[in-house]
């Protein structure tokens, strides 16, 4: 997986002087979170159901491989196949002698994360694979060249101008020479398009939700319909998807589908949620004529017996996204990885490197509202601090920080020089304070405190340290 | 003060925190009112530094082990140890376990501080039996939640029931009490735009209830809050909610 996480504070500063972009964080940070709190409040279970959630999901990381076998086996027994894949390079090549299989050229994919961490598109188009994502806000973003916003509303940065610019060129190769503005409508000539990419494609790639072990299922849970349109149109299905997703029984993903909408998007249960499982039989009325499906590990399994094992508990809902203070202010494309916000500052290092996204762990004020929300009970933040600590550990903090951090340690460890620093400190401080009705602020400090003066005031210390007056006999 | 307890004998070792000893004294000695008036007999160890925050969060545990160890020989000996930070409270009640947790015999004895350790507000109302203050004060102010009393440690309706209990204060409530202000220690110099703009939004709520002072429980987030409000010359006062309670608001000519 390639990121650009080390551009993590230029693409934030960028995003927040972008009055559009905040006004599509807009609806993440205020409207989706109302809605889960609405809808979550509704279920007195709520609560039960997300620990039932976590328990099914850690029953099924401590017997990863049975239950991933056993949905083998039952995926088998309904004329499927399944395939594993270690890396990406693995996965991207299984797929893509699956479609050489097919003898076609058009593929049709609905959203699928794992392939965006892939890079699945990329690698099939320089194949000489035509490509198309059929989910409308994918669609949008695959034309504009761009990475997911969200991982739920990949697109919802844009605003109707912005696609109609982008569907005004990318659609005159079939004939739309017409420019469209209404939202209404552009939705309508999303829907024209992509319905001959429909009719027309060999190969549809969905991934999955959840994969049922007992029933060897796979689980779409959609909005648009697109998935299943992908899913029983053309005579290939290829389903991929994370080791992770296995759950062991349809009771066990009937909790889930009670958390997983209300978690991402406020709805009691989205519109569609389907299960599919094998290829079309003898008197099925559709479906397609193969059924595949590509097991991806990708660095999942490495962390298995890790303090990140528990990620491996995410069902891609988006709720620590959208709780959490600085995505709702830099957006996910502010990254640089398909995986962004609390969830993505967990993955993204397991997934890459810790070298190349160690901005992301830190980009975090640990105000823990994301695990407040995450339906399966995921510590996010220290999980964030743990790869903070192989980052240290590696020598890769940057080395003024370090260094600070040496002499306070040092510090905490001479109790007399801690106290003669922070007196020191609080004099300088009221040296170079300026008066203002009747306090004393700092309005530019040096070095790191560059950092807090360029968006702020310090209020000066009033009086000498707390520690000196208290040794002095002052008590009140 | 309306203690239900009467005087105790049980002592208090109160642990000022790095932001109370340098940046906001009064804190400390508001802290030491607070919990005299409540009949606790209370101390400051003279040999007490920094709970070790800045470098657990920034990946370096070895160092934040000294820091805990450091604070278990000042405050091994007092039946309470109470603090004016969430934040502070929170490392030590939630994160001193944690980074011991193989180690007998330091184990049991970070288990017991950290058992025996509070922040101030929940501790006068949770532990002391304290509901009320005696205290006037005509003033208006709203309450922002910092985030680690909050979720750590469950601090929401002490504060308010306190500050309510002072004659004549009227609360106002803002939007989003319980969003972060974008101070997270290190954090705020580590990516300044983005808690420049979490703070700025902050700010925002802030005025937009129209109290005379924002009120909170860390020093850290007070500091942020306050700098943001004077930086757009907003005259919003900030205070810590021991200040408002022992009445030490009230020597600040507004």
């Amino acid at each position: 997986m390639h990121v650009t996480s080390e551009k993590f504070q230029d693409n934030a500063k960028a995003a927040i002087d972008d009055d559009q972009l905040q006004a599509g964080l807009f609806i993440f940070g205020k409207i989706f979170p109302l809605l889960r709190e609405a809808t979550a409040s509704k279920l007195p279970e709520f609560e039960a159901l997300r620990d039932s959630a976590r328990d099914i999901k850690i029953e099924a990381l401590n017997n990863l491989g049975t239950y991933l076998e056993a949905f083998e086996d039952r995926v088998e027994e309904a004329g499927g196949r399944v395939h594993w894949a270690r890396t990406a390079e693995e996965a991207n090549t299984i797929v893509e002698q699956l479609c050489e299989e097919s003898g076609g050229k058009d593929i049709i994919k609905s959203k699928s994360m794992v392939t965006e961490e892939l890079e699945l598109n990329d690698h099939l188009i320089g194949k000489g694979y035509n490509v198309v994502e059929t989910d409308l806000g994918e669609y949008i973003i695959q034309l504009r060249n761009e990475k997911p916003f969200h991982i739920v509303g990949p697109a919802l940065h844009l605003n109707a101008g912005q696609v109609s610019d982008t569907f005004y060129e990318a659609h005159q190769k079939y004939g739309r020479t017409e420019r469209v503005e209404d939202k209404v409508k552009l939705v309508e000539e999303a829907r024209i398009v992509l319905r001959e990419r429909f009719k027309n494609a060999d190969v549809g790639i969905t991934g999955a939700n959840f994969l049922v072990a007992e029933t060897g299922q796979i689980v779409l849970v959609t909005n648009e319909g697109n998935a299943d349109l992908t899913a029983t149109l053309p005579k290939r299905h290829i389903v991929v998807t994370g080791i992770e997703k296995v759950v062991p029984t349809l009771d066990d993903l009937s909790v889930f589908l009670r958390i997983l909408a209300r978690s991402a998007t406020g709805q009691d249960t989205s519109n569609y949620v389907s299960l599919y499982s094998g290829p079309r039989r003898a008197r099925d009325a559709d479906g397609p004529e193969s059924f595949d499906v590509v097991l991806v590990d990708n660095g999942r399994t490495d962390m298995l017996g890790t303090p990140v094992e528990e990620m491996l508990r995410c069902i891609r809902c988006g709720a620590c996204l959208n709780s959490c203070p600085v995505f709702t202010t830099v957006g996910g494309q502010s990254y640089g990885s398909v995986y962004s916000g609390p969830m993505g500052a967990v993955w993204t290092p397991a997934l890459a490197s810790v070298s190349s996204a160690a901005k992301l762990p830190n980009a975090s004020s640990f105000c823990g509202k994301c695990e407040e929300v995450c339906p399966v009970r995921i510590p996010l933040p220290s999980m964030m601090r743990h790869w903070r600590e192989k980052e240290f550990e590696a020598h890769l903090t940057p080395s003024g920080q370090r260094w600070g951090l040496g002499v306070w340690a040092w510090l905490g460890r001479h109790p007399s020089l801690y106290r003669a620093a922070t007196s020191i400190a609080g004099m300088g401080l009221r040296l170079i304070a300026k008066g203002r009705r009747g306090r004393r602020f700092v309005t530019a400090l040096p070095f790191i405190g560059r950092g807090w003066t360029q968006s702020r005031d310090l209020a000066a210390p009033a009086e000498p340290t707390f520690l000196s007056q208290y040794k002095e006999g002052r008590r009140r | 003060m309306t203690a239900q307890t009467s005087t105790t004998d049980k002592r208090i070792g109160l642990f000022a925190t790095c932001l109370v000893n340098t940046m906001r004294p009064r804190v400390g000695f508001a802290a030491l009112k607070l919990l005299e008036d409540a009949g606790y007999d209370v101390a400051v160890p003279a040999d007490q530094t920094c709970c070790g925050q800045p470098n657990y969060n920034s990946g370096d545990r070895e160092s934040t082990r000294s820091f805990a160890r450091g604070f278990i020989r000042q405050f091994a000996d007092y039946d309470y140890v109470v603090v004016p930070s969430g934040s502070c409270a929170a490392m030590v009640k939630v994160h001193y376990p944690k980074l011991f947790e193989d180690d007998e015999p330091e184990k049991t004895a970070i288990n017991a501080i950290a058992e025996r350790t509070y922040e101030l507000v929940s501790f006068l109302t949770d532990v002391a039996g304290i509901d009320r203050v005696e205290n006037a004060h005509a003033t208006s102010v709203t309450y922002h939640d910092a985030c680690s009393g909050l979720r750590e440690l469950k601090i929401k309706q002490q504060p308010r029931t306190l500050l309510g209990s002072v004659d004549g204060l009227e609360l106002k409530e803002m939007e989003d009490s319980d969003v972060c202000c974008g101070f997270g220690g290190l954090f705020c110099v580590k990516y300044p735009d983005v808690s420049g703009e979490m703070v700025r939004k902050k700010s925002e709520e802030v005025a937009k209830t129209g109290a005379e002072a924002v009120v909170t429980g860390d020093v850290g987030c007070l500091l942020n809050i306050e700098g943001a409000l004077a930086r757009r010359g907003d005259p919003t006062r900030a205070y810590h909610v021991a200040e408002v309670l022992a009445g030490f608001d009230k020597e600040d000519a507004s």
